[in-house]
C-alpha cells in the first residue's frame, strides 16, 4: 500500500483504515505475548513434568530398593529355613486345658476291662480254689498243651520244676523256678488262658488251678487252698532273682569308646559254620536243614585278606538241596515221590502229632495207619466230642474225609481240639495222605 | 525343547563313548547280539494291565518270593509265633507293611474301626472312653522308627544259627507313623504324671500283651499311631490302633491298643517278667531291659544274597539302628574285624530309625568276612559276640546286639559264621 492513496483514501477510509491497522498491529502483539505466554506455560509445564518424573523416578528407585530388600529378606528366610529344614515344623500342640474329646468311662465298663492285678494282690477278686479243683480243671481245660502234670507237650511251655538250672546251659524257666510273682501268673491265665478260650475261667477255677501248678511244683501241699486272702503272703521262689536294668554301668560305660579301625587283630578264623541252612521255598515259609559242611579248609584272615582261596570251596547251598530232596535220585514211582512231598509238609503237623516207629501220643492221636481207620479210634487219645460222636457213627478215614478234614479242620469237625488252620494246597493234601499212607498201624 | 533334548542326548552318547573309551577293564563285550534288544518283545507290542485292573497293588508276581518268612520249629504254633522281614531284598529303609514281621501272642485279630473302644483309668481325674474317630481329633504327628523284637538274633547266642539275614535279623521294621502323643491322651484324662508313676498298655486280642512303661517315657516320645507309611496299619500291625514305643523293645508297641491305665507300680505282666527278661550267667535276670542297643548287619551280599557277578565293583549294603538315637557312624570289615573301613550313610539317620549304609568296593575274587558295627550319637560302638557273652553269658535270649559275620566264598555264596 503506498503513502499517496493513503492519502488519497485517509479522508474516506482514514479512520477504517487506521483503526484496522492499529487492530492488526495490537493483534501482533497480543499473539506474540499469547505465544509467550504459552511458551512460558509450557516451559513450567515442561519444568513441572520432569520435576514430575524425577520424583517419580525417585519413587521408582526407592521403590525398587525397598522390593529388592524384601526379595533379600524371603531369600534370607527361605536359605535359614533350608539350612534348618525343622524350623517350620512343631509338634503337636498342648493345650493347657483340655479337648473336651471323648466321654466318661462308666463303673461297670472300667470294672470288665481293668482287671490287671498287681504284684502286692490289688487288684485280685474274692474267689478260692484248692489243689485237687485245680487238678480236675488242670486236666481238663490246659493239659493238652501243658500236660496233665504241668511238664509241658511238645513246644509248649513247661510250668513246673526248673528248679536250680537258671545257672545252667538250657535254663528251664517254668513258674515255679522263674516268675518272681504269684500275680502274674493268676492274672495270665484269668485273662489269657486257655490258648484260643480266653477269659472263659470263673474267679474261683484260676484261683484252683494256679494252686495247682503251685502243687506240681512242689511249693504247696496237697490239701493247700489258695483265695483272695492269702494271695499277697505267698512268696515266690525266684522273687529275688531280677536286677532292674544295669547295662548304663556295665556296659555303655566299656563300649563308648573310638573303635579300632586298623590291624585291630593279628589274624582270624571261621569258628563256626551256620549250624542250619534254609530254604525258602516259594509258597512261603522255611525249610531247615542241618549244615553238614565243617570250618576245615576254610582260609584263616590276616590284614592281606584271606590266606588262600579254597580249591574246591563249599558249596552250602547245593549241599542243602541234595540233603532235603533225596527222591530227587531218579526215583520214578510216584507215590513214592508224592509221600516223600508229603514227609515235607507234615513238618506243619509234626509239632503235635508224631508218625513212624515209636511214635506216641502227643498233643494230637498218633497217626500210624490212620488211613482207613475209624474216626477217634486212637487208644489212649482223650479226643473231643465231635470226634467220639464220629466214631459212633462209623465214620472211616478215607481220602475224600481226609482231604476235606486236611483243607479247612475247623470247618469239617467243628469243635475239633486241633488248632491247625488248614491246608489250602489240594497238592498238599495229596501229599499227606499219601505220606501217612506209607504207615501201617 | 526339541533342541534340548537332541543335545543332551548328544552330549549323552559322547559321555558314553568316553566312559566306553576310558573303562578298559570295565564292560564285556557281546559274542551275539541280545534278542531282548534285536526281537521285537511281546510287551513292547501288545497292551498291558488297565488302570481298572488292580485296585490295590501287589508287588510284580515276579519279587513274590520277597515275602515274611517263619520257622516253624521256633514256637510250638504259628498263632502265638513270629515272622521275619525279608530285609535281604530290601533297600532304602522304609519297610513296606506288606512285608513287615508280625508277631502274635494269640494271633492277628480282626477289630474294625467302629467297634474299637480306647479307654484311660487308674490315677486319672476322668476316666476316659475314646472311639476311633475321637483319636483322630488330637492334634497328630508324623515319625518314622524302627520296631525291633527283643528276642532279634535270639537264636545265635550259643552260635551261627540260621543261615538268612531274613532269620537272624528280620524281627525288625522300620514305618513312618501317624499318631497322637500319648501325653496328650494322659493329659484329657488328667493323669498324675508324676515321675514315679506308671503307664500299663493292653490290647484287645486274647492274649492283651500288657506292659508297664514308665511314665517319664509315655510324656517323652511315645506315640498312639493309627497310620503307618501313609495308609491304615494292617490287621497283623494292630489296626486300627496301636502303640509306638520309640527305640524300645517291639513288644512294648502293643496292638490293639484297648486300655491305658495309670499305675503307681509296674504290674509285672507276664510279658515283663517270665518273658522279654534276660537270665545272666549265674542265673539272675534283668528285668527293665526296654532299650535296643546300636546294632547294624549287611544285608547284601548274605546267604540269601550271594555275589552273582564275580570279581569287580560290588555294592555292600546294610542296616544300622539305635533306640538310643541316630546313627552317626558305620564301620565295615572284610577280613573279620582286623580292618575296618567307614560306609557311606543312604542319608541322615532319623532318631531311632533304620539307617541304610553302603561301602562301594571292589571285590577281588577272594573270600571274605564280612562285618558291620554302628555307632550311635551316644558314642555307643556296636559290641562283637564275644564282648556281649562276656557280659551277660549265652543264656540272655534277648537283646543280642552283635557284630554278625558273613563267611562269603570265591563262589559268592555268603554264610552265617562265628570268628575268632
Amino acid at each position: 500500500m503506498s503513502k499517496s492513496l493513503n492519502q488519497i483514501y485517509l479522508p474516506a477510509f482514514g479512520g477504517i483504515a487506521l483503526t484496522a491497522a492499529i487492530a492488526v498491529t495490537v493483534a501482533n502483539r497480543d499473539f506474540a505475548r499469547s505465544e509467550i505466554d504459552t511458551l512460558e506455560s509450557r516451559v513450567e509445564q515442561v519444568t513441572a513434568h520432569e520435576a514430575a518424573a524425577r520424583e517419580a523416578a525417585q519413587l521408582a528407585t526407592a521403590r525398587a530398593t525397598e522390593l529388592e530388600a524384601q526379595v533379600a529378606e524371603v531369600q534370607a528366610a527361605a536359605a535359614e529355613r533350608a539350612a534348618m529344614p525343622s524350623n517350620l515344623t512343631a509338634p503337636a500342640p498342648q493345650l493347657d486345658s483340655v479337648y473336651g474329646i471323648g466321654r466318661v468311662a462308666l463303673p461297670e465298663e472300667i470294672a470288665a476291662w481293668d482287671v490287671d492285678v498287681l504284684p502286692d494282690g490289688r487288684g485280685l477278686p474274692e474267689g478260692k480254689g484248692d489243689v485237687w479243683t485245680g487238678e480236675e480243671v488242670f486236666v481238663d481245660r490246659c493239659a493238652s498243651c501243658h500236660g496233665d502234670f504241668a511238664e509241658g507237650v511238645d513246644n509248649w511251655p513247661v510250668l513246673a520244676g526248673g528248679f536250680d538250672t537258671l545257672a545252667d546251659e538250657d535254663p528251664v524257666k517254668t513258674v515255679g523256678s522263674y516268675w518272681p510273682h504269684l500275680s502274674t501268673a493268676w492274672d495270665y491265665i484269668s485273662r489269657s488262658m486257655p490258648f484260643g478260650e480266653a477269659g472263659t475261667l470263673t474267679a474261683d477255677e484260676t484261683y484252683a488251678i494256679v494252686a495247682y501248678i503251685l502243687y506240681s511244683n512242689d511249693l504247696v501241699d496237697d490239701d493247700f487252698e489258695l483265695n483272695h486272702e492269702n494271695f499277697a503272703d505267698f512268696n515266690m521262689y525266684n522273687m529275688e532273682g531280677f536286677v532292674i536294668d544295669d547295662r548304663p554301668d556295665l556296659e555303655y560305660a566299656k563300649w563308648r569308646v573310638e573303635p579300632c579301625m586298623q590291624n585291630c587283630k593279628e589274624s582270624v578264623d571261621v569258628t563256626m559254620r551256620s549250624v542250619f541252612l534254609v530254604e525258602t521255598p516259594p509258597e512261603g515259609g522255611s525249610n531247615s536243614v542241618m549244615n553238614q559242611a565243617t570250618v576245615d579248609g576254610l582260609p584263616s584272615f590276616t590284614s592281606k585278606g584271606a590266606d588262600f582261596v579254597p580249591v574246591a570251596a563249599p558249596q552250602p547251598e547245593k549241599e542243602a538241596n541234595a540233603a532235603a530232596e533225596p527222591e530227587a535220585s531218579g526215583a520214578t514211582d510216584a507215590n513214592t515221590d508224592l509221600a516223600a512231598a508229603g514227609k515235607k509238609v507234615f513238618k506243619k503237623c509234626a509239632a503235635c502229632h508224631q508218625v513212624g516207629d515209636g511214635a506216641k501220643n502227643k498233643t494230637g492221636p498218633v497217626l500210624n495207619g490212620i488211613m482207613g481207620r475209624q474216626f477217634g479210634s486212637v487208644e489212649g487219645f482223650k479226643y473231643s466230642k465231635v470226634f467220639q460222636a464220629a466214631a459212633e457213627e462209623g465214620r472211616i478215614w478215607d481220602e475224600a474225609e481226609m482231604a476235606a478234614f486236611l483243607a479247612k479242620p475247623k470247618a469239617h469237625m467243628k469243635g475239633t481240639k486241633m488248632s491247625f488252620s488248614g491246608l489250602k494246597k489240594e497238592s498238599d493234601q495229596a501229599a499227606i495222605i499219601a505220606y501217612l499212607e506209607s504207615f501201617d498201624r | 525343547m526339541g533342541d534340548t533334548s537332541k543335545t543332551s542326548r548328544r552330549a549323552f552318547l559322547k559321555g558314553s563313548a568316553a566312559l566306553a573309551a576310558g573303562s578298559v577293564a570295565g564292560a564285556a563285550s557281546a559274542q551275539e547280539p541280545d534278542p531282548l534288544i534285536t526281537e521285537l518283545q511281546d510287551w513292547a507290542s501288545y497292551t498291558g494291565a488297565g488302570v481298572d485292573e488292580t485296585p490295590y497293588g501287589m508287588p510284580i508276581s515276579f519279587e513274590s518270593h520277597v515275602v515274611r518268612r517263619n520257622v516253624e520249629w521256633l514256637t510250638a504254633s504259628p498263632i502265638s509265633s513270629i515272622n521275619f522281614t525279608p530285609i535281604h531284598a530290601l533297600d532304602g529303609t522304609i519297610t513296606p507293611q506288606g512285608c513287615a514281621f508280625e508277631r502274635h501272642h494269640s494271633g492277628a485279630i480282626e477289630l474294625r474301626k467302629e467297634d474299637y473302644r480306647l479307654m484311660i483309668n487308674g490315677l486319672v481325674d476322668r476316666p476316659l472312653v475314646f472311639t476311633y474317630e475321637d483319636i483322630e481329633r488330637f492334634p497328630r504327628e508324623n515319625h518314622v522308627y524302627f520296631c525291633e523284637c527283643a528276642a532279634n538274633t535270639g537264636m545265635e547266642w550259643a552260635g551261627s544259627q540260621l543261615n538268612g539275614v531274613q532269620f537272624t535279623h528280620g524281627m525288625i521294621h522300620n514305618m513312618e507313623y501317624t499318631g497322637v502323643p500319648l501325653r496328650t491322651l494322659l493329659k484329657e484324662a488328667g493323669a498324675d504324671t508324676s515321675p514315679d508313676k506308671w503307664v500299663y498298655v493292653e490290647g484287645a486280642d486274647a492274649s492283651s500283651n500288657g506292659r508297664s512303661i514308665p511314665m517319664e517315657k509315655a510324656l517323652d516320645d511315645v506315640l498312639v499311631a493309627f497310620k503307618a507309611n501313609g495308609e491304615a496299619l494292617r490287621m497283623e500291625h494292630g489296626y486300627p490302633v496301636r502303640l509306638v514305643v520309640p527305640g524300645w523293645e517291639g513288644n512294648m508297641w502293643v496292638k490293639w491298643l484297648r486300655r491305658i491305665e495309670v499305675t503307681d507300680m509296674a504290674v509285672e505282666s507276664r510279658e515283663e517278667t517270665s518273658k522279654y527278661t534276660d537270665v545272666y550267667e549265674d542265673g539272675t535276670a534283668r528285668k527293665w531291659t526296654w532299650v535296643m542297643d546300636a546294632k547294624s548287619v549287611i544285608t547284601s551280599p548274605s546267604p540269601q544274597m550271594p555275589i552273582k557277578h564275580g570279581p569287580g565293583p560290588l555294592v555292600i549294603s546294610g542296616l544300622a539302628w539305635s533306640g538310643h538315637g541316630q546313627i552317626t557312624r558305620v564301620d565295615v570289615s572284610k577280613d573279620g574285624g582286623i580292618t575296618w573301613e567307614t560306609a557311606r550313610l543312604g542319608k541322615q539317620g532319623d532318631t531311632k530309625a533304620l539307617t541304610r549304609f553302603y561301602l562301594d568296593t571292589q571285590w577281588d575274587g577272594k573270600p571274605m568276612l564280612l562285618q558291620a558295627r554302628a555307632m550311635d550319637e551316644t558314642g555307643y560302638v556296636q559290641p562283637t559276640k564275644d564282648q556281649l557273652r562276656e557280659a551277660r553269658g549265652e543264656n540272655a535270649v534277648y537283646h543280642n546286639n552283635c557284630i554278625q559275620t558273613w563267611y562269603v566264598s570265591a563262589e559268592g555264596i555268603a554264610e552265617n559264621v562265628e570268628v575268632s
